[in-house]
């Protein structure tokens, strides 16, 4: 591998009918990412089973209950590695009572496979999957018209399904829309080029997810560094060594740039930058790094610290997209922990504006109970201000979770609006 | 602009060292599990780099089975010493001298699962509330859903149904009195980032890697090393070949493979032309389709 190759984080999202499992297994069979004793293990299962042939869909097999279920429950990550890019697959189910765990899994994609059975056309699951995918702003969405095979590959039924997508993900906001017309049982434009679809000239699949542009996924404008922890060796030779800790969020940062620390907007210059033994002259994100600054200021986790010209909200009544996580459904007015980037606050749920209704996408102002893969606009409003983007421009300073302080658990993931 | 990016490898060594700080802020007693394995070593590298020019703020925590390979304990003994660092050990051995376990009986018997005890007995009596592993999400079925940050309740269990959901780069670590959490800075990596990384950075890792001549029994398909541990069958014979280890576990039961690979560049070479998974030659997941799930839920690594 080339020492510039870059990784790249996708999500699939499909339920069992629509063949996410066997393009995974594809993608990962045709690139030669799985091992002669796994295809064992898949071989004997599929034999087992009653199948013909090598189960593909098998390799994406996890837990014990997933297997007796033939389901995914939760999300699983796969990797595979190409000549030219690293792949981290988030594979998640896809059904309305996994939603949570689709969120989950498009919240840290590049990108998102959008699987559509070129028999069924665009059906409520592809909206649903589409508007996570703009929700959560993955940058970069591949729509895979997939079973060409059943529909004699022809052109005019795989039209027929950009057009019927096209006409509702207008109202979304995603950026870098793709399609391309598959048979992932054969392989049919996944790894490689279709010997039957003569009328489609664009790339396959994989040759699509190792060229797309995406270093300019993460904004490199708004210079965001949260305060992870403060590095205070105490030993000889560094004894007055005072480090801040953590990972750039956003922008660049370089030595002798004027900063401010938030929320306490005392300002000084950048003093250096340091990575383990080397000192840089900039960092940008998603750098992990330790900063020391000319003057000695007090500084802790949940501070951030960001360029003079150009700061953040600091902000305690912000407006959410929020989706709730847990069994027990939101409570109003009751008092959670959240947290943003390394900063916890408390916060309240002021108000339900209103309520996605996940199958029709519509906007539900009359029910506006918070249950379980609900996702909904609320206003929030926290004991202290946080430093906020919006997520829009920024996916990093732009998220919030909410904490259950009675039980520890995370309850409600949100996109600032 | 587009010289501001980072390569793969760069990416995976900047989320582990986010990993290793976030722990840092949000436990009080963490430690690393160290195993002298190339996960658990490399781990601690990355730790060194997380808290460099500060020294790195955890112990290291060893769940030795009396069944090792000679060479992991010096490894580990000159790391602890090299570092300056805590070295927490939990002795199945003690363990089974106090009746707490018993052996497993019959040829394949391995002390496998009965680290699974030491390990929570000494994380319990050492009050530690973060365990800091090498796990990997690559290694094996149950694995690919493990979370960076993975609960465990009071008698140290992993339910694998009812996990926390991770988004974006925030973790929570938040638990009751006598959980505890395991953390993962390398979920991400494979087996092949891993070598790569380890070459690219040089770290020492046990001689074990490396090919070198050993002597070896034909076992269950694959070369188990000659210790005093290893009872004989009547068809078996120790021979000697050219052995490298692809992972390192119980000396009883980590098997080698035939290898001529006796530098870093030679094994990321042979690895990156491997057929097999490297715990295909690890008995203790043959064991059934289920073996890892299993032990992972009742507590283990």
């Amino acid at each position: 591998m080339l020492d510039n190759n870059q990784l790249l984080r996708f999500t699939t999202a499909g339920s069992v009918d629509d063949g996410k499992s066997t393009l995974i297994g594809r993608l990962l069979y045709d690139s030669k990412s799985i091992f002669e004793d796994q295809l064992q293990a898949i071989e004997n299962t599929s034999k087992k089973k009653g199948h013909d042939g090598v189960d593909l869909a098998l390799f994406t097999d996890g837990l014990k209950d997933e297997r007796e279920q033939g389901i995914t429950i939760d999300v699983a990550y796969r990797y595979f590695t190409t000549p030219k890019r690293k792949f981290i697959i988030a594979d998640t189910p896809g059904h309305i009572q996994y939603t949570r765990n689709m969120v989950t899994g498009a919240s840290t994609a590049n990108a998102a496979i959008i699987l559509v059975d070129a028999r069924h056309g665009v059906i409520e699951q592809t909206k649903r999957h589409s508007f996570i995918a703009s929700l959560l702003q993955i940058p970069h969405v591949i729509v895979c018209v997939n079973k060409m095979d059943l529909v004699d590959y022809s052109e005019e039924a795989y039209n027929k399904v950009i057009n019927q997508f096209e006409e509702f993900s207008s109202k979304l906001l995603v950026h870098d829309i793709r399609f391309i017309p598959i048979s992932a049982l054969d392989g049919d434009n996944v790894v490689n080029r279709s010997k039957n679809m003569d009328w489609y000239q664009g790339a396959p699949l994989l040759h699509t997810l190792e060229t797309m542009h995406i270093s300019s996924d993460i904004n490199k404008v708004d210079a965001r560094f949260p305060v992870q922890t403060v590095l205070r060796p105490q030993n000889d030779t560094h004894r007055d060594y005072r480090g801040y800790a953590g990972r750039v969020a956003s922008g660049i940062f370089r030595v002798g740039d004027e900063i401010t620390v938030m929320p306490s907007g005392f300002t000084s210059i950048i003093k250096s930058i340091d990575v383990y033994e080397a000192s840089l002259d900039e960092a940008y994100a998603p750098m992990s790094i330790s900063m020391t600054l000319e003057d000695d200021i007090d500084i802790s986790r949940g501070d951030m610290i960001v360029r003079s010209n150009n700061k953040p909200e600091a902000n305690q009544d912000i407006e959410v997209m929020l989706c709730w996580l847990d069994d027990n459904p939101a409570k109003l007015r009751a008092k959670y922990s959240i947290r943003h980037t390394s900063n916890e606050q408390k916060a309240m749920i002021k108000e339900v504006i209103y309520k996605i209704d996940i199958e029709s996408l519509g906007r539900n102002t009359e029910d506006k109970d918070l249950n379980m893969n609900d996702i909904s606009k609320v206003k929030i409003r926290t004991t202290k201000p946080l430093m906020v983007d919006s997520y829009r421009e920024n996916r990093t300073t732009g998220s919030i979770i909410l904490v259950d302080d009675t039980t520890n658990e995370t309850v409600a993931a949100g996109m600032i609006v | 602009m587009s010289k501001y990016y980072l390569n793969y490898l760069d990416e995976l060594e900047s989320e582990a060292i986010f990993i290793l700080r976030e722990v840092w802020a949000q436990f009080d007693n963490p430690v690393i599990l160290f195993s002298g394995g190339k996960d658990s070593i490399l781990v601690t590298h990355l730790a060194k780099k997380a808290f460099y020019p500060a020294k790195i703020p955890f112990a290291l925590m060893h769940v030795d089975t009396g069944h090792n390979f000679p060479e992991t304990i010096q490894f580990r003994d000159d790391v602890i010493k090299d570092l300056g660092l805590q070295l927490i050990v939990g002795s199945v051995q003690e363990a089974i001298d106090d009746g707490r376990v018993s052996e497993e009986k019959g040829k394949s018997a391995t002390r496998n699962i009965l680290q699974i005890t030491t390990l929570l007995d000494a994380i319990e009596s050492n009050k530690i509330d973060c365990a800091i592993g090498g796990g990997r999400r690559d290694e094996e079925k149950a694995r690919a859903k493990e979370r960076f940050f993975s609960h465990r309740d009071d008698f140290g269990q992993w339910d694998p149904k009812n996990q926390r959901p991770e988004l974006w780069n925030i973790f929570n670590g938040r638990h009751f009195e006598g959980e505890h959490f395991r953390a993962f800075p390398i979920s991400n990596w494979t087996e092949m980032d891993v070598w790569n990384y380890i070459k690219r950075e040089n770290i020492a890792i046990p001689s074990l890697y490396y090919a070198h001549e050993r002597e070896v029994v034909w076992r269950q398909e694959s070369w188990i090393p000659n210790s005093k541990f290893l009872v004989l069958e009547d068809h078996e014979e120790v021979v000697i070949k050219k052995i490298r280890f692809r992972t390192l576990g119980d000396i009883t039961i980590t098997g080698g493979i035939m290898s001529d690979a006796d530098t870093l560049e030679k094994i990321a070479a042979e690895v990156s032309g491997m057929r097999q998974t490297e715990r295909g030659n690890r008995s203790d997941d043959k064991r059934s389709e289920s073996a890892m799930e299993d032990r992972k839920r009742q507590g283990y690594f």
